[in-house]
């Protein structure tokens, strides 16, 4: 049975991506007592599975280590991955929550040393990889991964491939007996750090993402660009390999659409603008890239990269949300469309389109698992009504990493009031 | 006039507050984001002088003949397309008719316009017994475009013709008149009615 060490001046903290974990180390470099519960068997969020930030084509790897460094060091912290908020009850100051522990199979004696992985057999879609590789049964979820601790898949269990990755493990880290626990302990502030995922490319019918297989969205696009993705860097098209050099980045796809999400996603236009470089990095003056948009929304300071991209030879803007995507007899997605500059009709064939997938939460509006203010995007409020709940980075709405790590440091500032003030009446 | 009240004038938006004031749906015409799904979706977008996110920006350019006199908005087959992706849900389809209808009652619809002289005798036929007579609407379309032209479309489907008959889908006594709605006074009387609605509401908005 797992213990969890809290009282009701402990902070909890719900998600460990870039928002969570920055608030969390926050809280606790204060001398703040935190528990931070991660879903995923290890921290890091969507920024693990990022190549390049933009603006400035540098590598999250890097302030994701020193964060991981920060939490090693810090005695205030505790992890608990594979984990998930049930349950809250109680009132700000002197809350009870319930956390839903999911089993690893694997216990702190593991050294990443891959044995086990080694010994499994059966493969799974790796989701590291949004579906585009494959995972053994056992596995490290990527190289960086925090904890450092491989996984079983809960798929393997009770087949010969558990039997075999215990067999294989030198050091006595694999328990099959572990199962599913509910742990309740008391917390007095709660910081909801849940983040966001891709919109369903599948929903936006026309442009054929479900029928199509050379139309990808942004999020694979990245992980394909990736030196340790599923194709090593090599940009090239899922149907058959072939190099991509003719690519087209649709914007807005699912974001500012009344059918799909109401808002504006921001970050997509900076993302495919990053986007735009990782091809003509690789093709050079061979590369041919599509930008379809209905306007640029690089906001702010971040304007300049916009211009900077603008002046690479091989990319091209075309003013004009495409009407559809169909597929040519080479397998080759055409996009079709009516230009707004001109009012031209376009049918343009290219070898890959990436789609500028929005941002939605990811905590299904319907099925919150606490009571919590949400907007009609399903955004969390900053409302009284919240009491001691707090939402950091895009749980509260769409933000680029730089905006929710600034927003989670204000949040880590809310949370920290309100255990001081708890502090306060027991003194 | 200063130069200020000059460039007032030139940006005023007339035309778009008429559209808004006369045309069904008009008042969605200003929420267009010039995006290009609804040009890009339309099956019969290249035959349109002007796609409707050109009409729609035509209208805030205050382009009022061009608007009225053109043909593209009796090009449009209601096939629904644009409304369904519009990312702000405008009544595209609802609007293209409003605007037909509204060069209509100006006066400006284009000469042989196909659309248009169909649904003048739509209208026509309609409006004498309460009820479409299908057999007078079919030989009137046949022959929209002249008698010879008519003969030959007619013994071109002379086959599907007779099929019909043979089934019963066609009855060729209804060349003689043909049937009437149970109430035809009546039918008359709303018919009345809605013009003149319809009249009072044109002389409200004055146009």
């Amino acid at each position: 049975m797992t213990e969890v060490v809290a009282t009701n001046e402990t902070i909890l903290v719900v998600g460990g991506g870039i928002s969570g974990m920055t608030a969390a180390l926050e809280a606790a470099e204060t001398g703040k007592q935190v528990v931070l519960v991660e879903k995923r068997p290890y921290l890091g969020g969507r920024v693990s599975q990022l190549y390049k930030y933009f603006p400035k084509l540098c590598f999250p790897t890097c302030g994701l280590e020193i964060n991981q460094r920060r939490s090693k060091m810090n005695p205030n912290l505790t992890i608990l991955t594979m984990a998930e908020v049930v349950d809250l009850k109680g009132e700000k100051g002197n809350y009870t929550a319930s956390v839903k522990l999911s089993p690893r199979y694997v216990n702190d004696n593991c050294t990443a040393c891959g044995d086990c992985e080694k010994a499994v057999e059966a493969q799974f879609d790796d989701e590291y990889n949004y579906g585009l590789g494959k995972r053994k049964g056992a596995y490290l979820p990527y190289r960086m991964a925090h904890p450092q601790r491989y996984v079983l898949d809960p798929r393997i269990i009770g087949t010969p491939d558990a039997d075999k990755a215990k067999a294989a493990c030198k050091y006595n880290a694999i328990d099959l007996e572990m199962s599913e626990e509910v742990v309740n302990f008391p917390c007095g502030a709660m910081i909801w750090a849940t983040g966001w995922k891709p919109y369903d490319a599948a929903k936006i019918q026309p442009y054929g993402y479900d029928r199509i297989a050379n139309v990808i969205t942004s999020v694979e696009f990245e992980r394909m660009a990736d030196p340790s993705g599923p194709t090593g860097g090599k940009i090239v098209r899922p149907s058959d390999g072939k190099e991509a050099k003719s690519v087209a980045f649709i914007q807005c796809a699912g974001s500012r659409d009344r059918n799909h999400l109401l808002h504006c996603s921001r970050i997509c236009c900076m993302a495919s603008l990053k986007q735009c470089t990782y091809v003509s990095d690789a093709y050079g003056a061979d590369a041919d890239i599509s930008v379809y948009y209905i306007d640029i929304r690089a906001i702010d300071r971040i304007e300049d990269f916009y211009e900077k991209v603008k002046a690479i030879q091989q990319v091209k803007f075309i003013k004009s949300k495409p009407a559809s995507i169909v597929a040519d007899k080479d397998g080759n997605p055409v996009v079709h469309g009516v230009d707004t500059e001109g009012y031209k009709r376009f049918a343009n064939a290219h070898d890959l389109v990436v789609l500028a997938i929005g941002m939605e939460p990811s905590v299904d509006k319907d099925s919150f698992p606490v009571d919590i203010v949400l907007n009609r995007e399903g955004f969390i409020e900053a409302a009284p009504e919240n009491g001691g709940v707090f939402a950091a980075g895009s749980a509260s709405d769409a933000l680029d990493v730089n905006r929710a790590v600034q927003h989670a440091t204000g949040a880590a500032l809310r949370a920290i009031q309100v255990v001081n003030s708890v502090a306060r009446a027991e003194a | 006039m200063s130069t200020n009240q000059a460039m007032v004038e030139k940006y005023r938006n007339n035309f778009l507050k008429e559209v808004e004031a006369n045309v069904e749906e008009g008042e969605w015409v200003k929420m267009c984001m010039q995006c290009g799904v609804c040009s890009g979706s339309c099956p019969l977008g290249k035959f349109w002088d002007h796609p409707p996110q050109e009409i729609f920006m035509m209208i805030r350019a205050g382009k009022r003949d061009e608007v009225l006199t053109s043909s593209s908005m009796w090009m449009c087959t209601s096939c629904y397309n644009c409304i369904v992706r519009c990312p702000r849900e405008l009544p595209i389809t609802h609007i293209m008719h409003g605007l037909a209808h509204y060069a209509k009652r100006l006066g400006l619809v284009p000469q042989n316009q196909p659309t248009a002289k169909f649904a003048q005798l739509f209208w026509d036929n309609l409006m004498k017994k309460g009820r479409v007579n299908e057999l007078k609407l079919g030989m009137a379309l046949y022959f929209m475009n002249g008698f010879g032209e008519g003969v030959k479309v007619a013994m071109k489907n002379q086959k599907l013709g007779m099929n019909m008959m043979k089934t019963g889908r066609m009855n060729p006594m209804e060349i003689l008149g043909g049937h009437a709605v149970k109430d035809l006074g009546g039918f008359h009387k709303v018919m009345k009615k809605a013009q003149e609605l319809e009249d009072a509401r044109i002389a409200k908005h004055g146009a």
